[in-house]
């Protein structure tokens, strides 16, 4: 069965790339760089093309926008990542510019809106200038920072080498304190000639510049409302932004006019440390973003340098890597439903019922992986250890005979609270359109009602052998995000059911345990269904031990490219609901 | 009728306090201890638990399994602390994601080559992320994973060769699977080891 879809898939791609260049003859070449796929495109059609290929070629949901430093070749190239809705391959299309101050790439946030956060990141890490972006501000990087972090000519505060491993670790062995290298003990470098007096941030100028530009109150038809508006900084230490996040809101009374999230507050350039380590060394790294899940982001990285590498991987790691995965989503819906609760209100009884079906989840990932939370299960062509035999029976005991019975008792007990269902009915999140212009995935875009999941758009590891069905609910109000996540729990126990049926003996690795992984040069875009989202790895290789460039979409921040959409208008108690409906993780959002 | 879902809701929770007392009078019934017994814990543990099933930390602990990881030591056989499996080879501090291993080599005084054994073996205790990357590309067996998590301190933790020494016998006790399966793999090692020698030497003698 599979031999025949790829051939198709083949065929799709090879007619797809002839139609795009008959179309756009003058400013669309394959890219022929050996182990790269997909279009270099003209800088300046590529406001032109990005709008054919949503509108002509249907590629309607933008994944990612990122930027690639070729310093040796004096290029600096953005690179695109769009995908279908209805399923299947997406699309690559790149564009480069001289790596020449000021770098300059038209602004696709005209065409898909999702652009926006992830053009600002490009901007602050890369120095990416995006002509056309209406709020090209620094997104993760503090007031006051210089220089773009990403660029491969940037050292940090703490620089100690290129790439790891580090000469001084061995065998001389005189490793110093990283804290001894800089003179204010602190991870932080100081442009030449700074001084604190004569110091202006501007950040918060631009911030409250930019909130009171997208207010609704500027619209037409909103020029008699009367009475002030008020802005109010929510976060970064407010308990229902589920970390260090700030939101800037500007109110008119009660209802939000104008919103705009302020992150960074956790970013630890996640993508730089990716290109100092050698590939093994990231895989306990994606453990730290998504903090609830770190089976789906090891999932994710394993699959895309499996791609760049081409392994396969050993039949039964498939099915145990499946089965992990799916016991990670089930332990975060049942989180999110009781953090959700306890964003309402409803302090810490349902959330605490959920933790105990998460702690059960947890004891079976430690006993699996040795830790519970930053398991680094997964190896490049498999994983690192079997299932221990009472592991695998407690897993049994829990899938069989446990999690449907909880699930039911937890929808017993909060699906018909008159107080629940008067709080979430009603209250629009997000519609079909909006979600797929927004680039949001996951769930919320499910309860948008499209019926969008990689496990089935475009199938990865062994997911095209269960039967499942994709949850979907069509009202896109904040009840149908909340019980979606019961579909989806049910549905994953579905799988799990199947994969602890199915699941075949033999070898748990295809490969040899090795610590230095050879990865031949090129590129490679991994994406999972993680449980926020669509969370995808790109990775650049040039044949070295360490990636060339290692950049993370992360489903929690580009979902949050929605979140102004979805509040405008709606009262500021409600917008915490909101939020909590993205599920966001600040460790994902800000890397 | 209004209300209804709430009172549905609170059902729920009354079955949890119900059940968290029947429980309790069960085991005592049964006159088994649900409370700081290991068979206790690993009840609150299974999926048969019921009502709440918190742990009285640090009175009770959770049962580890085996393959709990928290920063390394290095493994020596017998008592002394002479034996050190370790070679100096440098393969963990290479594979060491944060890179807090740094190993010194010894030199052999009068020629002055390298000698199998490391003068210095340094972990910043501070540094390590607990991935146990090391424990699994060590190609001796000479670095393992450990149990004790408790290691807060007001100083920093960089722990030198004394204090990552530990014996085999602690290995065998916290990682019996494990310890078993490596011992065993060694022993087939060496038996096709001796095995080969003894061909050999049969060979010419043929």
């Amino acid at each position: 069965m599979t031999a025949p879809a790829s051939t198709t898939t083949i065929d799709a791609s090879a007619q797809l790339s002839a139609s795009l260049v008959a179309r756009f003859p003058d400013s669309v070449t394959a890219d022929a760089r050996p182990g790269f796929s997909g279009f270099i495109v003209k800088k300046e059609n590529l406001v032109e093309v990005a709008t054919a290929l949503r509108d002509e070629f249907s590629f309607d949901l933008l994944s990612t926008v990122t930027g690639v430093d070729y310093i040796a070749e004096n290029k600096m190239e953005v690179v695109y990542h769009a995908h279908r809705t209805t399923g299947g391959p997406g699309i690559v299309f790149k564009t480069q510019v001289d790596r020449v101050d000021p770098i300059e790439v038209p602004s696709l946030i005209n065409v898909w809106a999702g652009a926006d956060f992830q053009e600002r990141e490009a901007w602050d890490l890369m120095g990416i200038k995006f002509t056309g972006h209406p709020d090209l501000r620094r997104i993760l990087m503090w007031e006051g920072f210089e220089g773009h972090p990403l660029r491969k000519d940037y050292k940090e505060a703490f620089y100690e080498e290129d790439v790891k491993p580090y000469k001084s670790r061995w065998p001389e062995g005189n490793h110093t304190y990283a804290e001894f290298k800089n003179p204010y003990r602190d991870n932080v470098k100081l442009p030449e000639g700074f001084s604190l007096d004569n110091y202006q941030p501007q950040t918060e100028d631009q911030l409250y510049f930019s909130l009171e530009r997208s207010s609704t109150k500027n619209d037409a038809g909103h020029e008699k409302e009367m009475g002030d508006h008020m802005v109010v900084n929510m976060g970064p230490h407010h308990p229902s932004t589920h970390g260090v996040l700030r939101v800037a809101v500007e109110l008119n009374g009660e209802t939000i006019t104008s919103l705009k999230p302020v992150m960074g507050y956790l970013h630890r350039n996640h993508d730089k440390i990716g290109e100092r380590n050698t590939y093994l060394q990231i895989m306990p790294y994606t453990d730290r973003l998504d903090y609830f899940n770190s089976m789906a982001n090891n999932f994710g990285y394993a699959v895309t340098v499996e791609k760049l590498m081409k392994i396969p991987v050993a039949e039964r790691a498939e099915y145990i890597r499946v089965i992990m995965a799916e016991l990670s989503r089930v332990q975060n819906h049942l989180i999110f439903i009781g953090m959700l609760i306890n964003d309402l209100g409803s302090m810490y009884t349902p959330s605490l019922y959920a933790f105990e079906e998460r702690e059960l989840i947890l004891d079976i990932f430690e006993a699996v992986s040795g830790a519970r939370m930053m398991c680094n299960y997964f190896r490049f062509g498999g994983v690192v250890r079997d299932i221990p035999d009472d592991a695998m029976q407690k897993i049994k005991d829990l899938v069989f005979d446990r999690l449907q019975a909880k699930t039911d008792e937890m929808e017993r007990f909060l699906n018909e609270n008159e107080v629940l269902v008067a709080r979430l009915k009603d209250v629009h999140v997000l519609n079909a359109e909006e979600a797929i212009r927004h680039s949001v995935t996951g769930p919320c875009l499910r309860a948008a009602g499209v019926p969008y999941d990689l496990r089935r758009a475009d199938p990865y590891s062994v997911y095209d052998r269960f039967d499942f069905d994709v949850a979907v609910r069509y009202n896109g109000d904040m009840y149908d995000n909340y019980l979606i996540r019961f579909d989806e729990i049910r549905q994953s126990l579905r799988i799990l059911e199947q994969a602890l049926k199915q699941i075949p003996g033999g070898p748990i690795n295809s490969q040899k345990p090795q610590y230095q992984v050879r990865v031949p040069a090129g590129e490679a875009y991994g994406r999972v269904e993680s449980p926020k989202g669509e969370l995808a790895y790109y990775v650049v290789s040039n044949g070295k031990p360490n990636p060339y460039r290692y950049h993370v979409r992360a489903p929690s921040f580009v979902n949050l490219t929605a979140v102004e959409t979805m509040c405008k208008g709606v009262k500021i108690a409600d917008f915490v609901a909101l939020l909590a409906m993205l599920d966001i993780v600040m460790g994902e959002v800000d890397r | 009728m209004y209300g209804k879902g709430i009172l549905k809701g609170l059902g729920v929770t009354l079955n949890r306090f119900m059940e968290t007392y029947l429980d309790d009078i069960s085991w005592w019934v049964r006159g088994k201890k649900r409370y700081n017994s290991p068979e206790g814990i690993a009840h609150r543990q299974s999926k048969n638990t019921r009502g709440i099933f918190t742990v009285q930390y640090p009175e009770e602990q959770l049962l580890q399994p085996e393959e709990f990881r928290f920063v390394p030591f290095l493994v020596h056989d017998g008592d002394d602390k002479k034996d050190i499996r370790c070679t100096s080879c440098g393969i963990c501090a290479k594979v060491c994601p944060p890179q807090c291993i740094w190993i010194v080599r010894t030199n052999d005084p009068q020629t002055g080559k390298p000698v199998p054994q490391p003068a210095e073996f340094y972990i910043d205790m501070d540094i390590c992320m607990n991935c146990g990357f090391c424990a699994e590309y060590c190609p001796f067996d000479a670095i393992k994973m450990d149990h004790d998590f408790a290691i807060a301190s007001y100083e920093r933790n960089v722990y030198n060769l004394e204090k990552l020494l530990k014996p085999a016998s602690y290995y065998a006790e916290i990682r019996p699977l494990n310890y078993t399966k490596e011992e065993e793999a060694r022993k087939a090692k060496e038996a096709a080891k001796a095995a080969k020698a003894e061909a050999a030497a049969a060979a010419p003698a043929a």
